[in-house]
């Protein structure tokens, strides 16, 4: 019998559960290999070749090259791990939360001073808050595209 | 006869640190937050305990996924600040309580909770900054501290009737450890937040204030609630608000509870929102 997973259905959300763990393992011990300097310094002279020394999909590789934080996601990233990345990259994690949202930094800060992003319309996928799939990107980059 | 006279709730936002360690706790958007722990600071300095029980998660820093306990113990004598990736805080070194700690492992595996003994960790944000909010910026923390590290990186984490029920297993430990040690014991993390995804933000301040309210008067109640209500209404990260349930597990006036003879007196009550992408909330509970 499958396993019950109801968060399924939770716009713009993916739950760091046993089975993204699984796809991602390779992927966030790379993450967790950067809490040394050594390792940052080398990974930064050459990013290319340090994600080779992992035995990642060609995949995970260039979602991280893209610093593409959804796309490493759903390949089984954590925030927690890749936040090691933004870490070495010298951002904050209120700009790695922001830029998987197509927000800008200034929009993104904008939104959390005036009291977050609202759960209406947020809570099951279907409904039409901000977060769902056919709101994406947000902020200014969102417009643009459907001018 | 060692006893919990208090429990304390915050979130630990690694930005509340790094605002603190960089000197800009006096800066308005920062002044908002630190402004709702100026009474504990003078509290906790009032009401000293011999030792802190400290409920929170690891973040991918002592833990990676080579091994992930669902709750673990700090059993050492002392435990260092944690490079997160960004250097270690400035923070002091985190003195232990082993003596106490091996009691209370003793005592809760017996009673059927699986802990994890871990006699060396690093400690990273979820439990230096709570410190760090509740004390300032000192040379030394007041008082040897437990670590309690709990699982809510990877789910399934512990339901909220389990933590609830963990903390009771806590308190009875406590209780029956033979020295007179006045012990505190704090739940960390929360409340509404989401670091990931096209919904990162999400901030719910009328569900957070309904589990304050539930947490002080119904926790038996309110530790029934799945988890999958805590992510849709507070976000994929608001589920680190179970390890508040540990806390509050531990407190005199279960079981039995519903606000009855024995209910907590509720000594400092703040929310705000935001520190960088989160809601902080944060309690202070007196056993009566």
């Amino acid at each position: 019998m499958a396993l019950d997973k109801p968060y399924k259905d939770i716009p713009g959300t993916t739950i760091f559960d046993a089975e993204q763990s699984r796809l991602g393992y390779h992927l966030n011990q790379f993450c967790m290999s950067l809490m040394q300097a050594a390792n940052r310094a080398r990974f930064k002279a050459d990013e290319r070749a340090y994600l080779d020394e992992w035995p990642m999909t060609e995949e995970q590789k260039h979602a991280v090259l893209a610093r593409d934080l959804n796309w490493c996601i759903r390949l089984g990233g954590n925030i927690y791990f890749l936040a090691k990345i933004g870490a070495t990259d010298g951002k904050s994690f209120q700009q790695m939360a922001g830029s998987m949202t197509g927000m800008s930094e200034e929009e993104y800060r904008d939104m959390m001073i005036a009291g977050g992003r609202s759960v209406e319309g947020n809570r099951r996928i279907g409904e039409d808050g901000t977060a769902q799939a056919h709101r994406q990107p947000q902020g200014r980059a969102g417009r643009k595209e459907g001018a | 006869m060692a006893r919990i006279t208090a429990s304390v709730y915050t979130s630990h936002v690694p930005a509340i640190g790094a605002a603190l360690d960089l000197g800009k706790s006096h800066e308005p958007y920062w002044e908002k937050v630190f402004g709702g722990y100026e009474f504990s600071k003078q509290w906790l300095r009032d009401n000293t305990p011999d030792v802190i029980f400290l409920v929170y998660n690891d973040h991918a820093t002592a833990f990676s996924l080579e091994l992930i306990p669902t709750f673990a113990i700090g059993c050492a004598a002392e435990f260092q600040p944690a490079d997160e990736g960004w250097g270690p805080r400035p923070v002091p070194v985190v003195k232990g309580h082993p003596e106490l700690a091996a009691h209370i492992a003793q005592s809760v595996i017996q009673d059927d909770f699986d802990l994890t003994i871990v006699n060396k960790m690093p400690v990273d944000h979820g439990l230096t900054v709570p410190l760090s909010l509740m004390c300032g910026q000192v040379d030394a923390w007041p008082c040897p501290v437990i670590p309690f590290a709990v699982n809510v990186v990877q789910y399934p984490v512990p339901s909220g009737r389990r933590c609830y029920n963990l903390g009771r297993a806590i308190r009875k430990a406590v209780e029956s450890y033979d020295q007179p040690l006045k012990v505190q014991i704090w739940g960390t993390g929360g409340m509404s937040h989401q670091l990931q995804g096209p919904r990162a933000g999400l901030i719910n301040r009328e569900w957070d204030n309904a589990f304050l309210d539930r947490l002080i008067a119904d926790p038996a109640g309110l530790s029934q609630m799945p988890h999958i209500d805590y992510v849709r209404e507070a976000g994929s990260e608001g589920i680190e608000l179970v390890m508040w349930l540990i806390a509050r597990g531990a407190m005199s006036d279960n079981p039995g509870d519903a606000a009855g003879p024995g209910t907590p007196r509720v000594a400092h009550r703040f929310y705000h929102v935001p520190a960088s992408n989160t809601a902080v909330g944060h309690l202070i509970l007196e056993n009566t």
